[in-house]
């Protein structure tokens, strides 16, 4: 595999960059990879003697384990540095972390950083891999493109369907990802929320405002509901969690309501009793145990492809050889 | 006694006399000792070819950061002079938000006298409207005008306090000063980056809204109007800003105002990808904001054009975008970015531009020059008009280089700056044609 003839290019960053056909890809991509994970013995050598970095500088377990068990899964070397136990709080710069990396002679790094941009910057200062696993409130793409995975394992396809985004949208790099990812691939989208947490100027990304979760509903086939961080209510987005669950909630008697079963995503960790009520969460319309799986594929996927992996040949490598 | 300078030959433009013709310019002891069709040198004269090259009345920024004392790593006084002088600008005001701030009159002399011993563009202190800029009480500003200071601000941080911007509003005025206000209502978005609207939500980035700015323009204007002090408002960079701004002035109230050069050519799309280069307070904005403000300093409703100077340190400027400083310098690009995107666009004629770089900065503030009239200070400003160059921030006399500007290629530029008399720089290039008597 030759990293310089990658066909997403050298990292990824956001779904924004992406065209429709390299989203397609990686989708089809992670198809073949899924089923390593049900091997008893989990493991394939595609990315053998290849070093990959963990840079966490924010508090993540889904993400991180994700992401770490995608890259033992394909023979990664790996390296796990999370901010506290790292130079970082000795006051070190994300651009001498990073030179510091690239000293080591390293493959790859996934980054979860907590200012928006922090991917891209790395990316265009590091001759590695930079796969971003959140940065800010920009971009978290390998979320959106296993919620496509998901969406696309229950529906059958994506395009044509009309996806609604609920909740805290302008604090969110999903909604931004799913966002980009759904439209390339030809779905209608749209977000739901109160308005002090829709971003400024949504509408102007061709996706549809609803400031009523009753609306969204009627409206969708496909709801992914998004974490409400409890300090949105210190920051005054919204007056309290009871009534945002009151107003905004999906419970099972809206979701009744609709006038066609509603797939519900989340991308987790849940406040249940918030965003989301455990019935919903724990009922039939729910693929959220289903995301996590699709996970790991989604990202052995694009590990894979960064590395130079041809969608092409993802069959072939799964059955042992490097590709 | 010093030697006598003959600036000859040069279309000399001298809005404060509504003059445009070729004409002689005769400096002598720090003045302008004649300005004739024809002067004949007298004795111990270096005589300087102007022909073909712009002469005007020395420009003047009202607005720079200089960083010393406490930023010397960005800036020091006199790079900062020097990087003026290299810009085309005979004088600069020195904003206060140094460390620790100016805010009182041993700080100020001490500006003043650094600002005399770089020998480059003139260094005229601006005080703090409040001690330590916490925006609490008033600062000395009887004392610090004695010192040197020709204005007051906050600058950096805006008055939030009304009660404040009254009482410096009316105690300004034994001293015929104005005070200058960076508007901004902190508490609509304490952590805004950047301009509100689509770039913003696309990048993830918490936005400013106009607001911010309009509603503390409108309380300024309204304060100004309340105590008959002279407002002088920063950077103005909003649609509406300028409206009230040029409302309040039809009304008689007694407002200058500022537009950055950025803030004339620039739209928020200059940060998209995250570059920290474009990131300043305020934020570049929509086009229709930028139409306005050139609009604005077109009819007068701004008066003066200031770079808002604000050098960082390339570490600074190198980090995520939240995390990297406001600010870009522009003493070095002010007149190339002006002429060719301002002036040679139409939207404003070359006296104009002379209007507002010189003869108003003088005028609102209180300084000497802004004309060349004789008997008046002998700071004057040589431009040629049709060199074409490319920014390149490597070769900046600043001590910093976060400009936007870079790779620009640009039509017009400073050939020589005169200071009370003497060159105080003049450009390496083959086509500055001189010869001495």
């Amino acid at each position: 595999m030759n990293p310089s003839v990658s066909s997403l290019g050298k990292d990824l960053v956001g779904l924004e960059d992406l065209s429709g056909d390299q989203i397609i890809s990686i989708l089809d991509t992670a198809e073949p990879f899924k089923e390593i994970s049900e091997r008893r013995i989990k493991k394939v050598p595609v990315l053998r003697g290849k070093t990959i970095v963990n840079l966490f500088f924010e508090a993540s377990t889904r993400t991180r384990v994700s992401f770490e068990f995608a890259e033992k899964r394909l023979s990664a070397d790996t390296v796990n540095i999370a901010a506290s136990g790292s130079s970082v709080v000795k006051g070190e710069t994300l651009v001498d972390t990073a030179r510091n990396l690239e000293a080591m002679r390293i493959d790859m790094v996934v980054m979860r950083h907590g200012s928006s941009g922090a991917a891209r910057f790395l990316a265009e200062r590091i001759p590695s891999s930079v796969i971003n696993a959140g940065d800010g409130q920009h971009e978290h793409p390998t979320q959106a493109l296993l919620d496509l995975l998901t969406i696309r394992d229950h529906m059958g396809r994506i395009e044509g369907l009309r996806v609604c985004i609920v909740g805290d949208v302008l604090h969110s790099r999903v909604a931004r990802s799913n966002i980009y990812g759904l439209l390339k691939l030809g779905a209608e989208v749209a977000v739901c929320g109160p308005p002090t947490l829709m971003p400024p100027a949504i509408q102007e990304l061709g996706v549809t405002a609803f400031t009523r979760i009753e609306e969204a509903i009627e409206w969708a086939g496909v709801l992914n509901v998004l974490r409400l961080q409890l300090e949105r209510m210190h920051g005054g987005f919204v007056p309290s969690l009871r009534e945002y669950n009151r107003i905004w909630g999906v419970s099972s008697q809206r979701l009744a309501a609709a006038p066609r079963d509603v797939l519900v995503l989340h991308p987790g960790p849940m406040n249940r009793g918030v965003e989301i009520d455990s019935d919903v969460a724990d009922g039939p319309h729910s693929v959220i145990l289903n995301q996590v799986t699709n996970g790991v594929a989604i990202r052995m996927a694009v590990l894979y492809l960064l590395a130079g992996g041809r969608q092409e040949s993802a069959e072939a490598a799964k059955q042992g050889g490097e590709a | 006694m010093s030697e006598k300078l003959l600036l000859k030959g040069g279309r000399v433009l001298d809005p404060s006399q509504d003059l445009d013709g070729v004409r002689d310019i005769l400096l002598a002891d720090g003045m302008v000792a004649a300005l004739g069709e024809q002067i004949d040198a007298p004795e111990d004269t270096r005589i300087i070819d102007c022909a073909g090259l712009l002469v005007t009345p020395g420009l003047i920024d009202v607005h720079v950061h200089l960083r010393e004392p406490g930023g010397e790593h960005k800036e020091t006084i006199a790079s900062g002079a020097r990087a003026a002088a290299a810009g085309g600008f005979t004088a600069v005001c020195a904003m206060p938000n140094t460390d620790p701030a100016m805010d009182d009159p041993a700080s100020v002399g001490f500006v003043a006298a650094e600002g005399r011993r770089a020998q480059a563009a003139r260094v005229y202190p601006v005080g703090c409207i409040s001690v330590g800029r916490s925006g609490e009480r008033l600062a000395p500003v009887g004392e610090m005008v004695d010192a040197g200071a020709v204005a007051i601000t906050d600058d950096g941080s805006p008055v939030t306090n009304s009660l404040l911007m009254r009482l410096a509003l009316e105690y300004a005025q034994s001293f015929g000063i104005p005070v200058a206000d960076h508007p901004e209502d902190l508490s609509l978005s304490p952590a805004g980056q950047m301009n509100e609207g689509l770039v913003a939500t696309r990048l993830g980035l918490k936005g400013k809204p106009n607001a911010m700015e309009d509603i503390h323009i409108l309380r300024d204007i309204m304060l100004a109007e309340l105590t008959g002090g002279h407002l002088h408002l920063q950077h103005v960079s909003t649609r509406f800003g300028v409206e009230s701004i040029r409302q309040a002035k039809s009304r008689g109230v007694h407002v200058t105002a500022e537009a950055s050069p950025h803030h004339l050519v620039l739209t928020e799309d200059a940060v998209d990808g995250y570059r920290t280069e474009a990131k300043m307070n305020p934020p570049l904005r929509a086009q229709t904001d930028v139409d306005a403000v050139r609009a604005g300093l077109a009819d007068g409703a701004l008066d003066i054009i200031a770079t808002d100077h604000a050098p960082h340190h390339y570490d600074e400027k190198e980090a995520a975008f939240e995390d990297a400083p406001n600010g870009i310098v522009g003493l070095e690009t002010a007149v190339g970015i002006v002429l060719t995107r301002v002036v040679n666009e139409g939207v404003i004629d070359l006296a104009t531009m002379v209007e507002r770089m010189s003869c108003q900065p003088a005028r609102a503030f209180g300084l000497p020059g802004g004309t060349l009239a004789e008997g008046s200070v002998g700071d004057v400003s040589v431009l040629d008009l049709d060199a074409q160059w490319t920014v390149d921030a490597a070769a900046f006399l600043s001590k910093s280089r976060n400009t936007p500007f870079a790779g620009w290629v640009l039509q017009g530029a400073p050939v020589r700056t005169i200071v009370g008399g003497k060159t105080v720089w003049e450009a390496a290039r083959e086509d500055v044609r001189e010869d001495a008597t």
